[in-house]
């Protein structure tokens, strides 16, 4: 196993609601794990995923959010959101959880790795990817 | 080619068993093979022998024993999404102190590391559900 895929985790749901939030998280980090080129995509509900400040106390459910700060820790290197899913919810990028990253060896850091993109570019990176994890 | 498949839905609440098992079938037909079924989320609710659906419908989870037993395919139940649903096989249910499993035949309870050496092995990766 030692060619490393292009790895795509399409998230489409919000998170709480049903499970797919938490459990395509809980694959992300496996990937991970397999040294794999791992990506994540918010689009639709899913962009709520990153939203910040949920607290999940009145609804006796784990809080995974802040899971998602932790993600350049596992290296993963791209996280992105879909332009027009944030702006048809009255989000913006300021309503999102900041994932910084940095690698140990090299010393490069990024303060912020989610970046907002258009569909267009969206389509590109799914196009560009050798596997899409669709959750 | 060779196929990983992915199944994220339970059986008859939703088509997606079906739809990934009549895919698998007609791809192993033409000949293609089949590198993994892995079953997530309450896909793993298609791995327990006690299904009893009526005489007149079909069987969803004896489709995917009968395919696995003609073409040796293997039909990998997720362990995290199966201790949250209650799926159970003998080394589960000593590991958990349960009093019985429910594991169909063919099927195998392991992680998740399994779904993504499946997605490196396979030249396509095919998910069902919504």
């Amino acid at each position: 196993m030692s060619d490393k895929k292009q790895f795509m985790f399409l998230n489409r749901r919000a998170p709480y609601g049903t499970i797919y939030a938490w459990e395509s998280l809980e694959v992300v980090l496996i990937a991970a794990a397999f040294e794999q080129a791992v990506s994540l995509a918010f689009i639709d509900d899913g962009v709520f995923q990153l939203v910040t400040g949920q607290d999940t106390t009145g609804i006796g459910m784990k809080n995974f959010s802040p899971t998602y700060k932790t993600l350049g820790d596992y290296e993963v290197r791209h996280i992105y959101v879909d332009k027009d899913s944030l702006e048809a919810r009255g989000l913006t990028q300021d309503d999102l959880q900041v994932v910084p990253w940095e690698d140990w060896e090299t010393e490069e850091t990024v303060d912020n790795i989610v970046e907002v993109v258009d569909s267009d570019k969206l389509a590109e990176l799914l196009e560009a990817s050798d596997v899409v994890f669709s959750f | 080619m060779k196929f990983a498949i992915q199944v994220n839905e339970g059986p008859y609440q939703h088509q997606a068993s079906d739809s990934a098992y009549h895919f698998t079938k007609a791809a192993l037909e033409k000949g293609h093979e089949c590198f993994r079924v892995f079953f997530y989320h309450d896909g793993v609710l298609n791995g327990t022998r006690l299904t009893t659906p009526p005489q007149d419908d079909r069987n969803v989870v004896n489709n995917w024993v009968e395919l696995a037993e003609k073409y040796d395919l293997d039909l990998v139940v997720c362990v995290a999404a199966a201790q949250r649903r209650g799926i159970v096989d003998e080394g589960e249910a000593q590991r958990n102190g349960k009093d019985a499993t429910n594991i169909a035949p063919r099927f195998r309870i392991s992680g998740l590391g399994q779904l993504v050496e499946a997605a490196i092995q396979c030249d396509k990766l095919v998910v069902f559900g919504d």
